[in-house]
């Protein structure tokens, strides 16, 4: 059987001493199982994805939450449910969940549970730096919300949090420290996690798997972590920047001493507009499994989507300043990043083409995946023309920081993005979890987020037009504002609604799965790896590491031509798929250091915020947790891996909560 | 390197060798797509990242160079010949690094510790002459907080100075490893890959002394 | 490095495809390359210290005028210095290619947003 040995990276300071038996003594070794605790030592790239997916769907409440509150200040003129101050606050934190908490961390839960399965390889490259950029996510997502409870408020400088307006002269709570440190920690465990799965795409593909055979999600997501790579630097040297003023007193925005306020909005939109794409992409990825799949054709230009993915995320980098059009950036500037945002439009017209000529002529089956990817598409398009409508620099004066620029990015990101994912979670659905998402209650999830979408979003590029301004706490009657404004309130309820039947459905589904059909391998009969092993899928992933021989393999295992060209099926999915009954599978072994690691940092934080003491200890927590990995070795020489089999099975299970509790107690350190 | 191609593992049986496994990025793993190492690919993309890191730190000094606050620039209490002796330690501990990697290479262990320790002294004198910079420049009233100009200059050199230190951690780290008998040709690796850090520091300061010390404001 | 083979082996049919896909992407790195003896290293140190002795000659206006030179000049010193680094040192000379696209994305992309940022700015002005 085969074996896939890992190399976790050791980090930089520890990865040198020599090798210890026992090291440091604080941790028994974990050695998989099902209780809680092997959810906080796991490796285990399935695992991984799933806690990113856990909490990113948390956050999308808390986020949501937030966006009521918004929407309730201002379904009436003269709005009286939140204060000025803590309005502020509210929009801010919206802005920062919903695109660092909730669709970031969804599109790495499925880059994480999906990347390995559809190049054929057993884990990402480095599984525990994989654990760690979770938790470091996580601490540094908790780290950021806890400023309600403990700096009374959050940050209320807006998402991109513009200087001076961040400083402590006009921001005077710590809400900006813990935005400033928060996206910090965020950032750094990104930054890990896009290392990982750039080596993990290049280098742990199975045998003829080239680049040009990978499925098109995976190649989405690798772009997404070229951006990632190479766009956090930025915000981290901006966020650096903001943390040394408001904490250490520096001149870096202060402009009586000088300084360029500038500056904060060159470094943040260098960030910032890839950053964009970090957020669509994803989704794109998802779009182009999803309807191929339901048309029943091979995605139409499989190279033109690639390279107009890479095209995106490279033109990613030369339109930033049309964030600043009305900085006074002069006309060269403008008209320069005016043509450059121009141009961006045709690779994205590009992957819309190819999506509509996927499915032409197509055997379209309008499954609720289908639904929200054909609606992603719809969506983006509208979220789309309107981006094209900013690169013309003299309208775009008039719609800075108007609704209609709200309008637009919502159906980006919301659109392209939240749908798209949305896509993902129905279309994996029963691989991950074995069982199906009911399509009804699925069918009312759809059309009630698409109608309350629309109705939240639309008008609010009347009210832009309109004159209204974003993050303006209320708005007097007799502008014209009510009436789009109420609507849009409504259509946030709806949402609300919609999201709420989504929660329903997962309760339900799970509830009913015992007594359904399983999905078993292949439910939708689809074109990639991951459909080639069981639902859900075993812990070790393949039984044999597949042979590639061809672009969507795992259609042609299953469909072949007759001798008149006619496509007939040569397999069944139940017969070409892969047991799940590997034996002698070798798998990397858990550890709690990269959790360990990660509980530092938040005390860092809130060192550099309060007291340095805190720091010290956070300081000391993270370093001897990062020498006591690296003392750790990779492998745990007591675990039996010789005979392994799926003890470890990652469906936590709907049918057996009561194994759980006991193997929990048994796990006592 | 080696380490990749040992056996191709993807589809052999395990081979846990107990004695050094873990440690030993090298041994026994499975041949990768590329042929290339994990750890070894994963440096150079980190080290792609940290361009940008720089070149933010830079620009921004670039940027504020001449904002003073109406007090001392950075750039008018540069000391060019103190400065250039550091920034020569740091060239010449460039040329150890490599050579205690090549001494690894040949098994030469000795040989190899004597010019990771040689590193790592040459990185320690040029952060001692940062030290020694940062208190003679506060001696003359450029201080962290004089001026966007300081603070610029205070970030970037302080930045770079802490991935110096960092550096030597890991060498010391090297060092230790290699008294107790376990740094060898087979995990050379290792060695190489911190070497890639290091020589990237050093290349990040070569940027920075013609850059930030050299070419005189106007 | 010290004992080198290409990804032969052993026990798989795979290999074949596996090479195949090393060489589509990477330009395998041929792991029999000779690597620089101690001495080359010793000469690309030198070079480095008479560039490095050079630019400091510069400060020294007194010396020579390097007039509107010098500014070029700096540069193209620092680059030729980062070079000899980057591919005798770091070995890109003689590693894949790979690993040097990897980090020259990073670097010109760095240097391409910079220098534009700079330039919105009138730095160069």
């Amino acid at each position: 059987m085969a074996i896939v040995e890992k190399q976790p990276l050791e980090l930089g300071t520890a990865d040198t001493v020599s090798y210890a038996e026992k090291p440091l003594g604080v941790f028994t070794r974990p050695q998989g199982g099902r209780g809680w605790r092997d959810w906080l030592s796991t490796v285990d790239h399935k695992r991984i994805g799933i806690l990113y997916g856990v909490s990113a769907m948390f956050f999308f409440l808390v986020g949501g939450v937030q966006a009521l509150l918004i929407r309730l200040q201002l379904a009436v003129p003269d709005g009286s449910v939140l204060s000025a101050d803590v309005y502020n606050q509210v929009y801010t934190m919206h802005g920062v969940t919903m695109v660092f908490l909730f669709i970031m961390p969804l599109a790495a839960a499925f880059a994480n549970y999906f990347i390995p399965l559809q190049i054929g390889a057993r884990d990402v490259a480095f599984p525990r730096l994989n654990a760690l950029s979770f938790w470091v996510w996580l601490s540094g997502a908790i780290f950021l919300n806890t400023s309600w409870i403990v700096a009374g408020g959050g940050a209320d400088c807006g998402w991109f949090c513009y200087a001076p307006n961040s400083g402590v002269a006009f921001s005077p709570s710590h809400g900006v420290d813990f935005y400033a440190i928060g996206l910090q920690i965020l950032g750094l465990a990104s930054l890990v996690s896009a290392v990982n799965l750039i080596v993990t795409c290049l280098n742990m593909r199975a045998p003829g798997m080239t680049l040009m055979r990978m499925p098109i999600f995976t190649w989405m997501l690798l772009i997404t972590q070229f951006l990632l790579l190479f766009a956090l630097p930025v915000i981290t040297v901006a966020l650096f920047l903001l943390m040394f003023d408001r904490v250490f007193d520096a001149q870096f925005f202060n402009v009586d001493a000088g300084a360029d306020p500038l500056l904060w909005q060159h470094l943040f939109w260098i960030f910032g507009h890839p950053e964009v794409y970090i957020i669509v992409l994803p989704a794109f990825g998802v779009v182009s499994e999803v309807i191929p799949t339901f048309s029943r054709k091979p995605l139409f230009g499989y190279e033109f989507m690639v390279f107009s993915g890479i095209a995106i995320g490279f033109m990613g980098w030369g339109v930033w300043a049309h964030h600043m059009f009305v900085s006074g950036m002069g006309p060269i500037s403008v008209a320069a990043f005016s043509l450059s945002t121009m141009f961006i439009a045709v690779p994205t017209g590009v992957k819309v083409l190819n999506w509509l000529a996927t499915m032409w002529g197509g055997k379209i089956r309008f499954t609720v995946a289908m639904k929200f990817a054909v609606a992603t598409v719809a969506m983006f398009t509208i979220g789309g023309l309107s981006g094209v409508t900013h690169s013309v620099a003299p309208a775009n004066t008039q719609q800075t920081d108007t609704y209609y620029i709200v309008a637009h990015f919502h159906y980006v990101i919301f659109g392209g993005g939240v749908l798209g994912l949305f896509a993902g979670l129905y279309f994996w659905w029963p691989k991950i979890w074995g069982h199906f998402l009911s399509e009804r209650v699925g069918n009312w999830h759809f059309w009630l987020t698409l109608v309350g979408f629309n109705l939240t979003f639309g008008p609010m590029h009347i009210l832009g037009l309109q004159g209204m301004s974003r993050r303006i706490d209320s708005y007097a009657r007799g502008y014209g504002f009510e009436f789009w404004n109420l609507t849009a309130t409504i259509g946030s309820f709806l949402i609300a609604a919609a999201t709420a039947l989504f929660l329903w459905n997962v309760f339900k589904s799970r509830r009913d799965a015992p007594y359904l059909p399983p999905p078993g391998p292949d439910p939708w009969d689809a074109r990639s790896l991951e459909w080639s092993v069981p639902s859900p899928v075993p812990v070790h992933n393949f039984d044999t590491v597949p042979q590639i021989r061809s672009r969507d393999d795992w259609w042609h295992t299953k469909y072949g031509e007759d001798s008149t060209g006619k496509v007939v099926q040569v397999a069944t999915a139940q017969e070409a798929a892969q047991t799940g009954e590997a034996t002698g599978v070798h798998l990397p072994s858990p550890s709690f250091w990269p959790l360990s690691v990660a509980l530092g940092l938040p005390l860092i934080g809130y060192g550099l915020i309060f007291n340095l003491w805190f720091a010290l200890i956070g300081a000391l927590v993270t370093i001897g947790s990062l020498y006591s990995w690296a003392l750790e070795p990779v492998d745990d020489p007591d675990a039996a891996h010789d005979d392994h089999d799926d003890h470890d099975d990652h469906d936590d299970g709907s049918n057996d909560r009561a194994v759980d509790n006991s193997d929990s107690n048994e796990a006592t350190p | 390197m080696s380490a990749e191609t040992a056996t191709a593992g993807s589809v052999t049986t395990s081979t846990v060798d107990a004695d050094n496994h873990g440690e030993d990025h090298g041994h026994a793993s499975h041949a990768t797509s590329t042929g290339l190492s994990n750890t070894k690919l994963a440096m150079w993309v980190f080290l792609g990242s940290e361009c940008l890191l720089f070149g933010g730190l830079i620009s921004t000094y670039l940027l504020y160079s001449t904002r003073g606050n109406g007090r001392t620039l950075p750039a008018d209490v540069f000391d060019i010949p103190f400065t250039s002796v550091s920034s020569f330690v740091l060239l010449m501990s460039s040329l150890t690094m490599v050579l205690a990697l090549s001494a690894v290479n040949r098994g030469e262990a000795e040989a190899g510790r004597a010019w990771l320790l040689a590193t790592a002294l040459l990185g320690a004198v040029f952060l001692g002459g940062q030290v020694y910079e940062f208190t003679a420049f506060v001696r003359e009233g450029v201080g962290f907080t004089t001026s966007p100009a300081s603070s610029a200059f205070f970030t970037l050199t302080g930045f770079h100075g802490v991935h110096v230190a960092i550096g030597i951690v890991m060498l010391m780290s090297l060092f230790i490893r290699s008294v107790n008998g376990n740094l060898n040709q087979r995990n050379s690796e290792t060695v190489e890959i911190v070497g890639l850090y290091w020589h990237f520091v050093d290349i990040v300061w070569i940027f920075i002394f013609t850059v930030i010390y050299l070419i005189p404001v106007n | 490095m010290s004992d080198t083979t290409t990804p032969t082996a052993a026990n798989t049919g795979n290999v074949d495809e596996h090479a195949a896909t090393a060489s589509h992407e990477s330009d395998a790195p041929s792991e029999d390359h000779a690597h620089p003896s101690d001495w080359a290293y010793v000469k690309i140190a030198l070079a480095l210290a008479v560039i490095t002795a050079l630019e400091v000659f510069t400060y020294f206006e007194s010396v020579l005028d390097w007039g509107v030179a010098l500014v070029p000049s700096l540069i193209f010193m620092m680059i030729v210095k980062f070079y000899l680094v980057a591919t005798w040192f770091m070995h890109l000379r003689f590693d894949s290619k790979l690993f040097g696209r990897m980090f020259t994305t990073g670097l010109l992309l760095a240097v391409g947003v910079y220098v534009a940022t700079l330039t919105v700015f009138e730095f160069f002005a």
